[in-house]
């Protein structure tokens, strides 16, 4: 069911073909980034620290280097020394210096996995023998892990050098790399005039993606000093500028090959292996592909953070909002850049809030830097915020959809950190739920052993444009072929073909994509910030529009009239002036020869925002065991607007897997970690993912408030629907048990404590 | 060349039925047969994500049952019949559940796929009139972190209908 | 990870004597489904990994015309739980088999690994001890038996001698009235390590009201499996009632003696004894009384 509000008649967009991309990956014949093969390739390892936090005082690669069946060895005294700078990654801007040093140490050591050595020899288990050749010493020091440790007055200090950013104010000594503050109004006063005021701290876990593929990337350093990388990641140019600063070559001398990438959500965007594979293969003169194993991805790659958020809200007699402010501390593991400015803009996103306050602070801890996971620092934020208002409704009696669309954001609404919504589609979502099939149909009663209840919460993501280069190539036969930039982690290549097609005139199956490399399409910023279907969805339809402007050229040079009268209509090229000239698509294609030769054409898009982004609202039915906490979802239904969806089916795959991974969250991921900074659970086991038999069927909603930033209405909806579950979840659990979680995840240990303190009153 | 260590235990021959084919080849004792898949053979459709056997990507098809590649030795494959992700389709042409899996969109990124199919196929072999709840059992040891399973499980729903 | 030779035995004897050889260098290896993510995780060094699948007594599964069971030490979980006279007739042993890490793992997984594996969250020692299991164990120095609540030491340690290996576990016909059941708590659905796990086994009178005798036995929340030899000490001569089963549970967690990790509390794990044991208790006693 789509609610559509700006009609616009398509014959692709809208449709469901079969994803160009679909029989290599039903084969498993498509490559991923550890099924690439290369002649000569050898296999590296990497040693990393058994500690969070220690100075490396002696390291001996010697033995590992000696030993039969290793080419190469490396270290952090292989990497070029580089300079702090900016780093500019197109979403997030990270630091050139602590980049090097996080994917390889130097002298000191600041997670547990902390890369400190690297080997490539000829098999992998030869390099995993090497590794425990390498004797390394360490002087271990205090690791900073908690928040509350990181921040204390004589806190043991992770980062010398760090320079805090403090209200612009500069700070030494500390581990507060950054402290931001939004305000608008005078929230304090408004409190004190308020009818009611609440107050909550909430306490979320550090989650990581969950991609199933680890992180594998492969190099080849040539003697003439050109270097190609295969590697799976989002941001193929990224990574080039990434492995041009830290190696100090020319970024034109490096060739990243994305290949297939299987799951991203954020977490491969940042280098991990590409500079040590790189490294190794100088040395070996071979090409190295390295791997990581899956308690390196979940203790050494960049989950998203955790962090304490304080929430306070105050309404009016009506319910109406007259305050909100937060306090949000997120841990960014050993380096600074948690998504603290993405976590102001959502937090309170949803409503019309006239006076706010939101400080933020982004805190150096001793566990991995984390990196972006789908709409990063949003999540956490919102679960606290939803939460609050599902409590703040039951306390001042009113039902939370009535609260929502009381307070609902809209066009003109100024967002609380500053900018002001364009037309977006947060009312038509709520209004979705309050329409649905779900939302009408009652909840089935508790019964003594089985507790239910029902929760909603809604979520917004803005997203990006930016860069990318789309180039079409129109074959002899009529179809074309269509380049563009992005890897395609969920369908993009046929969202992007699509809306090619529909500009071309050509069914979706008569356009090819295919993902370039960093030599064969122009600079194409990263797939991720819910932008690619929308920003290089518009460089594919100007690459389209200018295929058929030169192919109207072409065609009045054939019949010999005037450019200007000739006209592209319904997949025809036609003469104003001569009613019976009629080419297809495909006759034009075959002509092309005899007008000057082969037309190609590059659109290339710099897209100025997103033109507001994607709000969506959530509801959910559990169940709740109360002699063992455990917790069913029993009915979820996701509506989001998607401005207008070029395929429905992968609109829809979004929705639900934002959804389910959001469940994931609220129920039972978190980082269980010892107090010397190790994860415990770094394992599959026990970091508990949703399985197909822990939810139900996802039922979507895809409301379409068209983007005025987009020639099709087009929005960016890849990550807004990992902002609603948790919040969801935690209200309807409220529902069903009576007693408020504060924290995630929900698990059935902290269920029934909350049940047993709702017993005891304690 | 002095011998690495690995080559004082010597790789030891292996002969097994895979995808259809006799087939032959040299595996280290102690590999798994999820890397000899991969690196030795050249079927890199079969997946590690966590080689422990707890995500079901490197599912394979032993003599009917599916299983954990990771979690066995290649030299193990004596005289079994294997299956691969390569081995599903029928020569040209595509079994109903990967047709199914395109028409209902039951891949994102891919790479949990090639091990939803190989064991979705052993349960409707052994089960025709599986339902959701006894497929979504059947397939909890199969882990997906993009598409929330939903349309997974409608697509193997759609695949058995067909195969009826 | 070190290297180690795979060995395929294919009698008693030769397993026997490569075990006596290599000692603690050496392993037998059923579904591999634990040993070769332990040998990845360097937990410890093997120079030989000697595979029992092809040593017939140990794949035997039979359940005789007098209505014993006899599981051979490598006999996959799939076969037990698919085969119907099994599932029937020993339905608490089917609970375990048919949970243990998914259908991937229970293709290879066995319940004499999983034994011999000794974790005290293991889903498959509880029900083995309801049931009365015996354990044959053949080394140099022969052939033994013991009950298998002897056979788990502590955590991941068993009672096997040197170049001693399990063969088979006996489990008795159970009795006419006899019922018995297995639960786990776990977070998921599947795929999880039981948080804690009880089996109940009960013998009812003729009218199935009361109970004569009964065996409880705990998972993960001890260093090994617990015959919790009060509470089924209590469950004699009881009526068949709620009331029973929530003492028995509250005795039952007493008996338990769990640790907090990141899988569960002290707390939690008590309370779930109590929880699950009176789950057990009426799901076996329904089951006796099915039996009558």
């Amino acid at each position: 069911m789509t609610t559509t509000e700006k009609p616009q008649e398509f014959k692709v967009v809208g449709t469901r073909p079969i994803r160009h991309d679909g029989i290599d990956k039903v084969l498993g014949r498509a490559i991923y980034g550890s099924d690439v093969r290369l002649a000569g390739m050898i296999y590296g390892a990497v040693l990393r620290s058994p500690y969070a936090h220690a100075k490396i005082t002696k390291i001996d690669t010697s033995k590992a280097e000696a030993m039969p069946g290793v080419f190469a060895v490396m270290s952090g005294k292989d990497m070029p020394l580089v300079a702090s700078g900016a780093l500019d990654l197109g979403e997030t801007v990270d630091d050139t210096a602590f980049t090097s040093d996080r994917v390889m140490a130097h002298d000191k050591v600041v997670f547990k996995g902390h890369p400190v050595a690297a080997v490539a020899a000829i098999d992998q288990n030869t390099g995993l023998e090497a590794l425990k050749l390498i004797e390394v010493e360490y002087e271990v020091l205090k690791p900073v892990i908690s928040l509350e440790d990181a921040m204390a007055p004589g806190a043991v200090v992770i980062h010398e050098g760090l320079i805090g950013d403090d209200l612009g104010e500069k700070v030494k000594n500390t581990n507060v790399a950054v402290h931001n503050r939004s305000e608008f109004g005078d929230p304090d006063a408004a409190f004190a005039k308020s009818a009611t005021v609440l107050e909550r701290t909430f306490i979320i876990s550090r989650a990581h993606q969950g991609y199933i593929e680890p992180h594998a990337s492969t190099a080849f350093w040539a003697p003439d000093g050109k270097i190609t990388v295969w590697t799976t990641t989002q941001a193929p140019f990224g990574v080039r500028k990434t492995i041009s600063a830290l190696l100090n070559q020319p970024l034109s001398d490096i060739k990243v090959i994305p290949t297939e990438i299987g799951g991203g959500f954020g977490g491969k965007i940042p280098v991990y292996l590409e500079p040590l594979a790189a490294v190794l293969s100088k040395k070996a003169g071979r090409p190295v592909k390295i791997t990581m194993d899956r308690r390196a991805v979940f203790e050494a790659s960049g989950p998203g953070p955790g962090g304490t958020i304080k929430v306070k809200m105050g309404v009016d007699h009506k319910g109406k909002i007259t305050a909100a402010t937060a306090d949000i501390r997120y841990g960014a593991g050993a380096y600074p850049g948690a998504s603290i400015n993405p976590a102001t803009a959502g937090i309170f996103a949803c409503y019309e809030v006239p006076n706010v306050r939101i400080d933020s602070y982004d805190v150096v801890i001793n566990m991995s830097k984390t990196a972006a996971y789908r709409a990063p620092g949003t999540p956490q934020a919102t679960f606290a915020s939803e939460t609050l208002v599902g409590e703040l409704c039951e306390i001042i009696g009113m039902s939370p959809m009535d609260f929502h669309l009381l307070n609902v954001s809209r066009e003109g609404t100024r967002r609380p950190d500053g900018p002001v919504f364009p037309r977006i589609g947060n009312e038509a979502c709520l209004e979705a739920i309050q329409g649905s099939e779900h939302f009408k149909s009652a909840l089935e009663p508790s019964t003594e052993r089985k507790l239910r209840g029902r929760g909603m919460a809604s979520g917004y993501w803005n997203g990006i444009g930016n860069k990318s280069s789309v180039t079409i190539n129109v074959h002899e036969d009529g179809l074309v072929s269509l380049i563009e930039g992005n890897p395609d982690i969920g369908g993009t290549r046929t969202t992007i073909a699509m809306q090619a097609a529909e500009i071309l005139g050509l069914p979706a199956e008569d356009v090819h994509p295919a993902v370039g490399d960093t030599d064969s399409i122009g600079y194409s910023d990263l797939t991720a910030g819910s932008r690619t279907t929308y920003a290089t969805g518009t460089a594919a339809i100007e690459a389209a529009n200018m295929v058929i402007d030169e192919m109207k050229k072409r065609v009045a040079m054939i019949w010999e009239t005037e450019y200007e009268n000739i006209e592209h209509v319904d997949g025809l090229f036609v003469s104003n002036v001569a009613p019976d000239h009629k080419f297809t698509f495909k006759e034009a294609a075959g002509k092309l020869g005899q007008t000057g030769g082969p037309v190609a054409m590059t659109g290339t898009v710099n897209v100025r925002g997103s033109g507001g982004g994607s709000f969506g609202t959530h509801l959910v039915d559990v169940e709740v065991d109360p002699d063992t906490g455990k917790v069913e979802i029993l009915r979820y239904t996701a509506a989001q607007d998607a401005g207008k969806a070029v395929h429905p089916s992968y609109v829809e795959g979004q929705f639900q897997g934002g959804a389910v991974q959001g469940i994931g969250w609220a129920l039972n991921e978190e980082y269980y970690t010892s107090d010397d900074g190790a994860m415990i659970n770094a394992t599959f086991l026990d970091y508990r993912m949703p399985t197909s038999l822990d939810v139900p069927m996802i039922e979507t909603i895809i409301v379409e408030v068209a983007n005025t930033n987009h020639p099709f209405g087009v929005r960016g909806i890849g990550e807004t629907s990992i902002v609603p579950p948790a919040p969801a979840v935690a209200n309807a659990l409220a529902d069903a048990i009576g007693v408020r979680l504060y924290q995630t995840p929900m698990n059935p240990g902290r269920i029934l404590e909350a049940l047993a303190t709702k017993k005891t009153g304690k | 060349m002095t011998q690495t260590p690995e080559q004082s235990v010597r790789k030891v021959s292996v002969q097994c039925t895979l995808n259809g084919q006799p087939t032959e080849f040299l595996a280290a004792p102690y590999v798994s047969l999820l890397e000899t898949l991969r690196e030795t053979l050249g079927l890199t459709g079969t997946k590690e994500g966590c080689n422990d056997g707890n995500c079901g990507a490197c599912t394979v098809n032993v003599d009917g049952r599916i299983v954990d590649s990771c979690l066995m030795l290649a030299a193990e494959a004596e005289g079994k019949t294997i299956e691969t992700i390569e081995g599903v389709a029928p020569a040209g042409g595509l079994h109903p559940l990967q047709q199914a899996f395109l028409e209902e969109a039951a891949l994102q990124c891919g790479i949990c796929t090639p091990g939803f199919l190989v064991s979705a196929k052993a349960l409707l072999e052994r089960e025709p009139g599986a339902d959701e709840q006894r497929i979504r059992l059947w397939l909890a040891g199969n882990l997906c972190r993009c598409t929330g399973y939903d349309k997974i499980i409608r697509a193997v729903e759609k695949a058995r209908d067909q195969m009826k | 990870m070190h290297p180690y030779q795979y060995i395929p035995a294919t009698n008693i004897t030769e397993a026997v004597s490569l075990l006596a050889r290599y000692g603690s260098r050496a392993r037998v290896m059923a579904g591999g489904t634990d040993l070769l993510v332990q040998l990845r995780g360097e937990r410890y060094e093997l120079d030989a990994v000697v595979d029992a699948k092809a040593i017939p007594e140990l794949m035997e599964l039979t359940l005789s015309t007098d209505g014993a069971l006899s599981i051979g030490a490598a006999v996959p979980c799939y076969q037990v739980y698919e085969d119907e006279a099994i599932v029937a007739a020993f339905p608490g042993i089917i609970d375990a088999a048919s949970l243990i890490g998914g259908i991937q793992v229970q293709s290879r997984a066995s319940l004499g690994g999983n034994l011999c594996n000794a974790t005290p969250s293991a889903d498959g020692i509880c029900p083995l001890i309801v049931y009365s299991g015996v354990v044959t164990l053949t080394g140099v120095g022969g052939t033994r038996t013991m009950p298998v609540e002897e056979f788990t030491t502590g955590p991941g340690r068993n009672a096997l001698g040197y170049g001693e290996m399990l063969i088979k576990i006996d489990l008795p016909k159970p009795a006419v009235h006899f019922g018995a059941a297995y639960q786990r708590f776990i977070p998921r659905n599947e795929m999880d390590i039981a948080v804690a796990g009880v089996a109940s086994a009960v013998t009812l009178d003729a009218s199935g009201q009361k109970i004569e005798s009964a065996r409880v036995a705990l998972a993960a929340v001890g260093p090994t499996p617990i015959f919790a030899t009060k509470a089924s000490g209590f469950l004699a001569g009881q009526p068949a009632s709620e009331e029973t089963f929530a003492k028995a549970g509250e005795i039952a967690s007493t008996e338990a003696t769990p640790i907090s990790d990141m899988r569960g509390t002290v707390e939690q794990r008590h309370h779930l004894v109590g929880v699950l044991t009176r789950r057990t208790l009426a799901q076996a006693v329904q089951r006796a009384r099915g039996n009558s």
